[in-house]
């Protein structure tokens, strides 16, 4: 290939549209590592510690698009501490500074503050994409900055973020020459928001296609908003609470209804069943349903919407949709693909909501189904079995047993063959949680069949270090391994240390490492960073002098070529 | 693991809110024991072991079973729901019951802070008599900050909207609850000189 002129090597690596296809071909000879950099557009960094901001900024000049990932996924459940790190001002001051022209940042489960945002809407004039998924340590005011700016912005997505609310004045930010909206979410704001300015916002801007509304905007405001922008093809309700008998309601079946092409709907944060039937008209040409946050929809008026949604493809709910909602779901949504069913009593005590029962009626009815999110009270080895015979297209399947350590509760077995059987017909299965009583067996049963898993979540399970050996000499493809409450030590972190340079992280917590089997660990791979984790007060004595054969509370190892890194806290330990 | 606080109370977790009497630095509840211990994962890997009929797993902790069950269990991080879905729910719960004027009461010296709920009182005599039940287990003797009462070490005050922090008692009590954010029973001079302010 050496005979091909650069532009031409170029311009077929333009049709290399994954990030892995480029990772591998830079590496095939200097001259396309060459080539391949200097064309790079989009950058996606999976651990924000594996590599230093500078070094991306250096290798990849033309860089337009980055994605960022900070904190282990564990950190969604609290345990990762706060101030842990995962910093996106370091990557906006290294891209301000190399003076590349970027447009997009999708940043995930980081610390964002006001200043990184200010920083950001100031040093690239071009920028047009913001996405905020699971992150924090930024206020309205950050938003402002982004507003007041970002003069060609396309996106503004807020998904999930621990916002401070500093007043409604970031959305009057947005200048009168603001146009080029096209998807705004801000769904995850606590405060109020000045309704005038927003339908402003959203009249002026033609090409507007993704709107989700927090919980502060009126269902008034929605209705004027949905005559602005009839084109709207997802929208987040806000709070939908509307006596159904006023003349607002009927203006907002009206305007509803000339949304044809509304595809995704969410939000409906205080819906209460009687409004419901305004979203009747739209219903038909729904994909997505997100009806997670709206408890108040139960039982019939629930059923009575999903009888409507013959198209839906994706659809979370509470699981007071019940098993007999589920079954309704079954014999509807034949096109279904994504279903994530979400636990109403975060508490995990109470009635029981779903059962396996649901989720087999789901899978007779629902062949394409590909990805699972299923929080339920009990479930059985039967059950997963006759899953796994109806659907074997899963890529994703997430099953929580809210009692941890609960065998089927048919037989009093472990739910081994259960899970067994998932991995065994679902050859596409990339990512896996588990729960429920689980023995050594399930492991060995993972390491067999799971070739393509790359996302594998323990948590309460497994007798002994076999376990985790099994699935870490089993599962070539795996990326990311996170374990908690699970009786594997020493033995099987070190079984093959190599193992985890080919794997994104690791993460242990609440096993039976040691501090020794951490510094083990640290010391034989360089190239891992081994971060040990520790929440002690100070009335602990052996926080001084730690003996190594103390069981480590928390341990986080990822690949680097970054080195130890200098932003880490006190309670944080860098072997 | 040893020691420690394997489950730490924080922010997303209702065990906070609720309302237990037990002797301090421990979290044994007055309810009896349920049959499914959650407390700890030892109790919890044990309980998995005993259900199995094996024998203790060479790798068990020599400590032993040390964390009192609880009866309403609180793993940390379990189920696993990002935390923004869960107060996105709590938030609303607390708004949907018109959940009364929860405030955490500290009391200088104790080891932990207490939550009582303002709307349930009466007047300032009864919230009086519910702090001093809350915190007599630190043999603190008479609780009175409100009636000026002489003889006491203790001072009842409220951290008011602005952030100042006030003597309880001086203001008409629906307007204290409505201004009140959180209480804080002072010891010693701290509240000596309270008092003493005219």
């Amino acid at each position: 290939m050496t005979y091909f002129p650069e532009e031409v090597v170029e311009h077929i690596f333009d049709f290399l549209g994954s990030h892995r296809d480029r990772n591998a071909v830079s590496t095939v000879c200097k001259a396309w590592y060459g080539v391949e950099r200097l064309s790079r557009r989009s950058v996606f960094v999976g651990n924000c510690y594996a590599v230093r901001p500078e070094r991306v900024v250096a290798r990849f000049p033309g860089v337009r698009s980055l994605s960022v990932k900070g904190k282990p996924h564990f950190a969604d459940f609290n345990l990762v501490p706060d101030d842990w790190g995962g910093f996106a001002l370091p990557w906006i001051e290294a891209f301000a500074r190399g003076g590349l022209g970027l447009e997009e940042l999708r940043l995930k489960r980081m610390v964002v503050s006001d200043e990184s945002l200010e920083l950001l809407a100031r040093s690239f004039p071009s920028f047009k994409v913001l996405v905020l998924i699971s992150c924090e340590g930024f206020s309205t005011d950050g938003l402002a900055a982004i507003a007041t700016h970002c003069r060609v912005l396309r996106e503004l997505d807020l998904q999930e973020n621990e916002v401070e609310d500093c007043g409604p004045r970031w959305l009057s930010c947005f200048p009168d020459s603001c146009t080029s909206l096209v998807s705004l979410n801000f769904a995850c704001l606590k405060g109020e928001v000045n309704a005038a300015a927003l339908e402003r916002l959203v009249a002026r801007c033609p090409n507007i296609r993704t709107l989700r509304l927090n919980r502060a905007v009126s269902v008034d405001s929605l209705s004027k908003i949905l005559a602005r922008a009839p084109h709207l093809v997802d929208l987040g309700t806000g709070s939908f609470t509307i006596d159904h008998h006023a003349e607002a309601y009927h203006r907002l079946i009206n305007n509803f209804t000339k949304c044809k092409s509304l595809k995704s709907l969410s939000g409906f944060w205080d819906a209460s069943p009687r409004c419901l039937p305004a979203v009747y008209p739209i219903c038909g040409n729904l994909t997505g349903l997100n009806l997670s946050y709206a408890p108040a929809i139960q039982g019939a008026d629930l059923i009575k919407l999903i009888r409507l949604c013959l198209k839906l493809q994706r659809l979370w709910v509470l699981d007071c949709i019940g098993d007999k909602g589920l079954a309704v779901v079954a014999s509807t949504c034949k096109e279904l693909q994504e279903l994530r069913v979400f636990p109403s009593d975060v508490c995990g005590v109470g009635t029981a909501a779903v059962t396996e029962e649901g989720l087999v009626a789901i899978s007779s009815g629902c062949p394409k189904l590909n990805s699972l999110l299923y929080f339920c009270h009990q479930m059985t080895n039967a059950a997963l079995v006759t899953v796994a015979k109806n659907c074997p297209h899963f890529t994703r399947f997430r099953l929580c047993i809210l009692d941890p350590g609960k065998p089927d509760p048919v037989t009093n077995q472990p739910l081994d063959e259960g899970f067994g059987a998932i991995v065994q017909s679902c050859k596409d299965l990339r990512r896996l949680s588990l729960s429920g009583l689980l023995t050594d067996q399930v492991f060995l049963y993972i390491g067999m069949y799971a070739e393509c898993l790359e996302m594998l979540s323990i948590a309460f399970a497994g007798d002994s270090d076999k376990g985790m050996v099994y699935v870490l000499n089993g599962c070539k493809n795996l990326r990311k391994l996170e374990i908690r409450d699970s009786p594997f030590g020493d033995a099987a972190l070190l079984e093959d240390v190599g193992k985890y340079e080919t794997m994104r992280s690791l993460w242990m917590s609440s096993c039976y490492v040691t501090l020794k089997g951490c510094k083990t660990l640290a010391a034989k791979m360089p190239r891992l960073n081994v971060e040990v984790i520790n929440e002690r007060d100070e009335s602990d004595e052996m926080e001084e002098n730690p003996s190594d054969l103390r069981r480590v509370e928390k341990m986080y190892v990822y690949r680097t070529v970054a080195g130890p890194r200098n932003d880490a806290p006190d309670f944080v330990w860098m072997l | 693991m040893e020691g420690g606080a394997t489950y730490v109370s924080d922010l997303g977790n209702l065990k906070a809110t609720e309302l237990r009497l037990g002797l301090p630095g421990t979290d044994a509840p007055e309810k009896p024991t349920p049959e499914n211990p959650r407390g700890s994962k030892r109790a919890l890997l044990e309980a998995n072991e005993e259900f199995r009929g094996k024998s203790k797993s060479p790798e068990a902790d020599p400590n032993g079973q040390e964390a009192a069950p609880m009866a309403k269990a609180q793993v940390v991080g379990w189920p696993p729901i990002r935390s923004y879905r869960k107060n996105s729910f709590q938030a609303r719960k607390a708004e949907a019951e018109g959940a009364g004027l929860l405030v955490k009461v500290s009391m200088d010296g104790a080891p932990y802070l207490r939550k009582i709920d303002l709307k349930v009182y009466k007047g300032y005599k009864e919230l009086g008599e519910a702090l001093e039940n809350l915190f007599k287990c630190f043999s603190l003797g008479e609780l009175s900050g409100m009636e000026g009462c002489n003889g006491s070490e203790y001072a009842i005050t409220y951290e008011d909207k602005d952030g100042d922090w006030m003597l309880v008692g001086d203001v008409p009590w629906e307007m204290f609850i409505s201004s009140c954010k959180r209480l804080r029973i002072m010891t010693g001079s701290e509240a000596r000189g309270m008092r003493s302010s005219p």
